[in-house]
């Protein structure tokens, strides 16, 4: 077991991975591609499974999987068959804990009959005749009656799982969006989502050949809390490493939505996010009348790999990440443009480990573009806190009633409401995962310090508002470019901002020009004699 | 027109290319050169230790948030005028 995942299932699906990025380096990956099962389980002793040749007969799939998978099916998150252990855990079971009372509510309780007592009165479930209504597990006073529900069913909190009629798992693709939580969850590693590693690797090496072309990896920011044994500047340049160009925040990317996001919302009175595709998914395939409302900004990551498009038009954008919905989201008419290729921190540990690229033995390389607001966004609440900040950035007047659904089920209760009219809200951030992008099912690592670890990693970076971020993006969407009135700082650089809870001045350049004419008669401030200050953040809420 | 194009980049980020970009926004906008002068921005030109890098019309120039006035004064004003 490596200690760079939660789980074995990570651990096997990460192998396969690595060796198939070893061997498509080596040009070898079609003649040798059904070697790689056996390399992984060698001996004939089975670990995993009945015997070593079902271990590699799934491996094969997985090896299937790592390569893309098959294209017929359109759902970048598949059921590999003969993985899915067709578990028996299924509804309502009488535990240990029934003490063969006498009262025996539940034979009462059950309307089918199918409640039976051994010579110890202890309560039996007749499988044949249960209905699953759970009327029994209700009426237990020792609680006794548990409903064991597969990990995959219980896991997807949108019902897209059920069983065809080999009780194999069966996803509904009307219903499925992407968010990976069975992927995360099965714990046989039957399902599985699709790795497009190899479109990585086509174009990190047609690049290597053509200096022209530019391959940028957009990292989300929930990447600060992943490669545990590394420091982040190290896992910066494993990136640059692999080959790619230059690496840059998706975190840019969530300042400029913010940015927009909120004026968007005081336009319009009332918006649903639209940073989580899952989320976007979801609405579309349960809420259809909601769409409308669905805020029109890409997500983070498009919008700023369409910002670097536009400075760079012949490079190529690779978004790295805890999502396997993103992986869908890269195939959208809309996103396809700018987003050349999605994929996750678990399958970059296998391009580092591929090449042989030991991370912790490298020199650091910088990583800042994005402000605080922009980094927590990683987390739930975060997207929230930062259309807050936009709001008064820009100076609005605006009653801000937001709602941070954590995860589908509470999206799915705001949703409803809304729908009905009747949400108190104004403001609808949609996360498909629990706890936001940080426990999204491509991540290495999931737990709990992991939010605290996003928002210490938000402080650490030089801009502590959102406008100081975007600010020097010299588009029309962003304030500067008609904002003349900012005096040249002509002040040594202060090369590190200060904690949030030492500074003073909110002034953004967008909200507080310092009031200098453009024409004014005299010569700007000759360089150290008038220092402007700083443009620094309020502490972070 | 002149093409300013200031890198954006992590590692000149960091060295103050948003006070590099502001500044030059501001004496653009002072010296009335909106018309002659493109500037633009670019994440990173693969010169990162000469931060804050720019170029002007593809000549690369490494300024910084204190030397941005004497560059504009230097390397933009004679283009322009």
């Amino acid at each position: 077991m490596d200690r760079k995942f939660d789980t074995k299932v990570q651990y096997l699906k990460y192998q396969v991975l690595r060796e198939v990025v070893r061997l498509a380096y080596k040009d070898r990956l079609l003649e040798e591609a059904s070697t790689i099962p056996k390399r992984i389980v060698p001996g004939k002793v089975p670990t995993m499974r009945c015997c070593v040749f079902k271990e590699r007969a799934i491996l094969q799939e997985r090896v299937r999987m790592a390569s893309g998978g098959t294209s017929a099916n359109p759902n970048i998150i598949e059921v590999i068959d003969i993985a899915c252990d067709e578990c028996p855990v299924g509804g309502f079971e009488v535990t240990n804990a029934c003490r063969g009372c006498i009262a025996h509510r539940c034979e009462q309780a059950c309307r089918k009959g199918a409640i039976t007592f051994d010579q110890h009165q202890k309560a039996h479930i007749d499988k044949n005749k249960c209905v699953e209504c759970g009327m029994c597990a209700k009426v237990c006073p020792y609680n006794a009656i548990m409903n064991f529900r597969r990990p995959c069913e219980q896991a997807c909190m949108i019902k897209a799982i059920s069983m065809n009629e080999d009780k194999v798992a069966l996803i509904d693709e009307s219903k499925c969006v992407r968010c990976g939580a069975c992927v995360y969850m099965c714990p046989f590693g039957a399902i599985v989502d699709k790795s497009y590693i190899l479109n990585v690797i086509d174009i990190l090496r047609k690049a290597e050949k053509d200096p022209e072309v530019h391959v940028y990896a957009v990292v989300a920011p929930s990447i600060s809390g992943q490669f545990s044994y590394a420091k982040l500047g190290q896992v910066i340049a494993g990136i640059m490493k692999c080959g790619f160009f230059q690496v840059v925040e998706a975190a840019l990317g969530a300042d400029m939505v913010a940015y927009k996001e909120s004026a968007e919302l005081v336009e319009k009175g009332f918006l649903l996010s639209s940073c989580c595709p899952a989320f976007v998914d979801f609405v579309h395939k349960e809420f259809p009348t909601m769409v409308q409302h669905i805020s029109h900004n890409l997500s983070p990551q498009a919008t700023i790999a369409q910002y670097i498009k536009k400075t760079d038009p012949k490079c190529k954008i690779v978004f790295i990440g805890p999502c396997t919905a993103k992986k869908m989201e890269v195939q959208l008419e809309e996103v396809k443009p700018y987003v050349d290729a999605a994929m996750t921190f678990e399958e970059l540990q296998a391009l580092f480990d591929g090449l042989d690229i030991d991370i912790t033995t490298l020199p650091e390389e910088p990583l800042d573009n994005a402000s605080y607001y922009g980094r927590i966004f990683a987390r739930s609440g975060g997207l929230t806190d930062a259309v807050r900040e936009g709001i008064k950035e820009h100076g609005l007047e605006f009653d801000f009633k937001p709602i941070a659904c954590n995860g589908l089920a509470e999206c799915r209760k705001a949703l409803l409401l809304a729908s009905r009219g009747k949400l108190p809200n104004n403001f609808i951030e949609g996360m498909a995962c629990l706890g936001g992008c940080i426990g999204g099912a491509g991540c290495l690592t999931h737990g709990d310090k992991i939010a605290s670890n996003i928002d210490k990693y938000g402080k650490e970076a030089l801009e502590q508002t959102i406008s100081g971020a975007v600010s020097q993006y010299l588009s029309k969407d962003y304030p500067v470019k008609e904002n003349t009135e900012i005096p040249p700082s002509g002040a040594p650089f202060v090369p590190h901002a200060p904690t949030p809870e030492a500074s003073s001045s909110p002034a953004a350049p967008s909200a507080q020009p310092v009031p200098t004419p453009p024409a004014a008669a005299p010569a700007p401030p000759a360089a150290a004699s008038a220092p402007a200050p700083e443009p620094k953040a309020q502490p972070a809420p | 027109m002149v093409k300013i194009t200031v890198c954006l980049g992590s590692s000149c980020h960091l060295k103050g290319s948003r006070q590099v970009v502001q500044d030059l926004q501001y004496l653009i906008g002072h010296h009335n050169l909106k018309d002659k002068i493109d500037l633009s921005g670019i994440f990173c030109m693969g010169q990162c230790q000469k931060g804050v890098c720019v170029t002007v019309d593809g000549e690369l120039h490494s300024v910084k948030p204190e030397t941005t006035q004497t560059f504009f004064d230097e390397v933009i004003m004679p283009r322009v005028s």
